[in-house]
């Protein structure tokens, strides 16, 4: 049987399959990858990883923020992702608890210290600590009491304590050493 | 350290597991046919026979994978790691290749009634590790002594003359054969008529050593999918305008400016009938909006012009139940119930050298989860998906069949990590409303609360007001106590008779029953419509308080050591028959009581230039102790060290069990410094956690020094609560040494700055 020949169609202006222009958007960076949001610009960054990303490891956390399990890292300074409306972000480079560990899976020293201390309760606050301790470390990487005491973040479960023996682990150098 | 899982395990969906469960070569399934502890409010009737129903926890595979099921929701309790690692041990497995899969509800149909497949599946009120002691060590037994047939056939060698060590049989000649080898062979042999034998003590592996959370790695990665994380692709997202009043009705609605937001596709008015119970809980009304994603959801919500009518409870008050609890306890009324009588209080009192008189207040709480209450269902015609954080799955797919009457096995239900539950997830009302709205728009509803919603319409613990007195003789001997309490139960609504309404509120064995000759307590109910349950800690947060300052305050009439008045009134080394069942071993609670003390260098109480407290308390056959040294810079509180010691029996996981004493130490203190709800006109007055202030970083300890009692011939009891009753005390007896100023009314640090 003779093979079926391809049959070109004449390419008119009514069936022609043009690309879409490139939608108008806010183009930033999140864990060192590009998105562009096309929705609308007053909606916070909370929602826009939740819901338009999935990126759910950063958590509600109240209206405004306030058991500071919605932190992100914003060009590397924590904020809370609902107080952040799209709009303020445009060229901003964000690090949510997803982008800690490196691309190989190996844990950012901060991430190793919570297991290695059990710093962690129910675990739904654990992604705001991490992102806490992350930007205390960075400003202070040898933090005392008085500095970790200043952490905004809430916790139920109360794993306060192990998060400052993990804070101190990091700064110690120790994280992933028994 | 400690052997973790490793990376990168495959986590299954429940279903797929459960497929793989029914079926497949080399596959090992293994059940049990047990009895186990059932959850109190369930109906008999709804039971069946399910308690001996065939269930399945563990997989291998022939690639050697282990799966291991966890059949309680875990609430941060640590449960999804503690059940498998006792199910692990009595297999003999190698933690390093197991693999924890979250159950979620299992349920057959049994002629149209449900069958729970698992038995026991609550989480977060102290009754996993118990009931898993029961029967999930046969779970293991059981699939080790399948493995172990299975060698002895290939082998021609009796099982006896085979060993099993880390996932392996070791023959007598040392031959080594996998488990993932004769997983196949052993998934068809005949299980035995009597259950194999189970480990004796001094062979255990796991149980005893420390291991951290299996969902670690998840946790800090991002990765763990909570509920609240979860969706099905064209799922609306629906959030909520309740009704300030749950008896409450809508007057006014005006929705235009909310269904002008873009995203929001519907609104709907929940209307429960007055009083309608759906899952043992009052649901208020509620206006939900619907739309595309969360923002527009809240943006439409905010837009909502809502004119609410109140109901009888509209004119309740704090306050005024406070005033009505202060009415009953002067007046000369008979008590609603009289929880315990010993001997004769009254002549005691007659004989009396010294009486002691206190009343001690404490406010109503809110749950206050991280996480908020949430659900996802998903409805087709013959079948329900359900996503929700609950610690009751049976109670939520109860909830879940009476609003779409699907069959027993239609119902699905998967209850991934929680973001805590301290009793809030006992009640279902959020699942009602998130299928009434799945089934109105016929499409699936992820359901979010708001901690607004959270607070303003919990299911909270009635504050309460205890009135002590204690009798003391000639000899310096506590002779009498009298304790009459009066609070709104939390079991109303909830089918308990009205004669055991008391048992949410206060514990006929609590201390110093059992140690006073003359113990008289008396509970006097507060007719109050603001809605109640269960709360992690309930009932002892509130007596454990308010009896252990008071001993403190009775040690300090008699210019006692007040760890001396303790041991006094503790005695002798002995048990003493408990009238709920049970045992208080005064050695116990005197040995923990000594650890804390000598830890915190207790010998200096009353020259140490800080404050130092003690207490102590039994829950459920496990014992506590707290010291705390405080001092007072300015007007602040600085908890220098926390000491708790606790002797829970048999320790399933160290690692785990500190985590949880420490927590619920942290928690304890958060709730006893800061925290109240208040109600005016029936209205909550706490709309988020600047209202409602967790204690900050600063506010706690840097540290809590936990004492394990090592005590493995006994079995193991629950921990989560077990270290909440005697941090508040303990830190309100150590403020008093700091500051001569005697906290009796609850949250301490509005009281002590009033009172300073």
């Amino acid at each position: 049987m003779a093979p079926v020949q391809a049959q070109a169609v004449p390419v008119t202006s009514e069936n022609a399959i043009v690309p879409e222009k490139a939608r108008d958007g806010i183009d930033l960076e999140i864990n060192a990858e590009r998105y562009r949001h096309t929705g609308d610009p007053q909606m916070p960054l909370l929602w826009y990883l939740r819901d338009v990303l999935r990126l759910t490891g950063t958590k509600y956390a109240g209206m405004r923020g306030e058991t500071g399990a919605d932190l992100v890292l914003l060009n590397g300074k924590a904020v809370s992702a609902v107080a952040q409306p799209m709009a303020k972000l445009a060229g901003k480079s964000v690090t949510t608890v997803e982008g800690l560990a490196a691309n190989d899976g190996s844990l950012h020293p901060v991430q190793q210290a919570f297991i290695d201390e059990d710093a962690i309760g129910c675990g739904y606050c654990t992604p705001g600590w991490l992102i806490a301790a992350v930007d205390l470390l960075r400003r202070k990487p040898n933090p005392s009491d008085d500095d970790i005491d200043q952490l905004p973040n809430l916790c139920r479960c109360g794993c306060q304590t192990r998060v400052r023996r993990a804070i101190k682990r990091v700064a110690a150098g120790k994280a992933g050493q028994a | 350290m400690n052997d973790h899982i490793p990376a990168d395990r495959i986590r299954l969906s429940r279903r797929r597991f459960l497929q793989v469960l029914a079926g497949g070569a080399g596959v090992l399934m293994v059940g049990i046919r047990t009895a186990s502890a059932a959850d109190a409010p369930l109906p008999l009737a709804m039971l069946g026979d399910t308690f001996y129903d065939l269930g399945a926890y563990v997989r291998i595979d022939s690639d050697g994978n282990v799966l291991i099921g966890a059949r309680d929701p875990d609430t941060g309790t640590g449960v999804a790691t503690s059940l498998p690692r006792i199910i692990a041990d009595e297999l003999d497995a190698d933690w390093n290749t197991v693999s924890v899969v979250a159950l979620g509800l299992g349920v057959s149909d049994n002629n149209g009634q449900p069958r729970w497949t698992y038995g026991h599946q609550v989480g977060g009120v102290g009754g996993s590790i118990p009931a898993a002691w029961n029967d999930l060590r046969q779970v293991g037994a059981l699939a080790r002594w399948l493995l172990l047939q299975a060698a002895a056939h290939r082998l021609g060698v009796p099982a006896d003359k085979l060993r099993c060590d880390a996932g392996t049989v070791i023959a007598p000649d040392g031959r080594r054969f996998s488990y993932a080898s004769l997983a196949e062979d052993a998934s068809k042999i005949a299980l035995p008529n009597n259950p194999p034998a189970v480990k004796t003590p001094d062979q255990y592996r796991l149980i005893g050593k420390p291991a951290g959370d299996v969902d670690a790695r998840a946790i800090v990665t991002g990765q763990m999918q909570y509920a609240i994380d979860q969706h099905y692709g064209e799922a609306l997202v629906a959030v909520l305008a309740h009704c300030p009043w749950p008896d409450g009705t809508l007057a006014h609605i005006d929705t235009n400016d909310t269904l002008a937001v873009k995203g929001v596709v519907k609104v709907l008015q929940l209307k429960p009938e007055p009083g309608q119970l759906l899952g043992n809980t009052v649901i208020a009304p509620a206006v939900a909006v619907l739309a595309e994603d969360t923002w527009s959801a809240l943006q439409g919500r905010q837009k909502l012009k809502l004119e609410w009518k109140p109901g009888a409870s509209g004119s309740e008050s704090s306050n005024s139940l406070e005033q009505q609890a202060g009415a009953l306890l002067a007046g000369k009324t008979d008590p609603t119930a009289r929880v315990r009588n010993d001997g004769d209080v009254d002549a005691a009192s007659r004989k009396a050298a010294r009486r002691l008189d206190a009343i001690y207040y404490q406010p109503w709480l809110a749950h206050a989860t991280a996480e908020p209450m949430n659900c996802l269902v998903r409805l087709d015609k013959d079948h329900a998906s359900v996503v929700v954080p609950t610690q009751a799955p049976q109670k939520a797919w109860a909830v879940v069949q009476r609003l779409t009457g699907l069959g027993p096995a239609q119902i699905e239900i998967s209850v991934p990590r929680i973001g805590g539950g301290y009793g809030r997830r006992l009640d279902h009302d959020y699942v009602a409303e998130a299928v009434m709205l799945a089934k109105a728009v016929d499409k699936p509803v992820r359901l979010l609360w708001t901690h607004g919603e959270d607070l303003d319409h919990d299911y909270y613990r009635s504050g309460s007001v205890h009135q002590l007195s204690a009798i003391i003789d000639h000899k310096r001997q506590l002779t009498g106590w009298n304790q009459r309490l009066a609070s709104a139960s939390a079991l109303i609504h909830r089918g308990v008779p009205d004669n055991r309404l008391w048992t949410s509120e206060l514990q006929a064995d609590q201390l110093p029953a059992a140690l006073v000759p003359n113990y008289r307590s008396d509970w006097y109910a507060l007719n109050a419509s603001i809605p109640r349950g269960p709360m992690r800690g309930m009932p002892q947060l509130s007596n454990a308080f308010a009896v252990e300052s008071f001993i403190d305050e009775i040690a300090h009439s008699m210019k006692e050591d007040p760890l001396d008045t303790h041991l006094r009134l503790l005695g002798a080394p002995r048990q003493l028959s408990l009238s709920a069942g049970g045992v208080l071993d005064t050695g116990r609670l005197t040995n923990v009581l000594k650890l804390v003390a000598d830890r915190i260098g207790w010998k200096n109480w009353l020259h140490s230039v800080n404050g130092l407290g003690i207490a102590c308390w039994h829950v459920d056959g496990a014992y506590v102790a707290h010291a705390i040294e405080v001092a007072m810079q300015g007007e602040k509180l600085i908890i220098h060290r926390v000491v708790c010691a606790v002797d829970v029996g048999r320790v399933i996981n160290p690692q785990g069990l500190e985590g949880q004493v420490a927590g619920a130490t942290l928690d304890a203190l958060s709730i006893a410094l800061n925290l109240a709800i208040t109600f005016k006109d029936g209205q909550i007055q706490q709309h988020n956690f600047k209202d409602y202030p967790l204690a900050s970083m600063a506010q706690l300890p840097n540290a809590v020094e936990v004492i394990v009692v090592p005590n493995d011939d006994l079995p193991p009891t629950g921990a989560s609560l077990l270290a909440m009753p005697t941090a508040a005390p303990a830190l309100a007896n150590a403020v008093f040494r700091a500051t001569a100023v005697r906290v009796r009314r609850l949250p301490l640090m509005k009281e002590l700055l009033r009172l300073l």
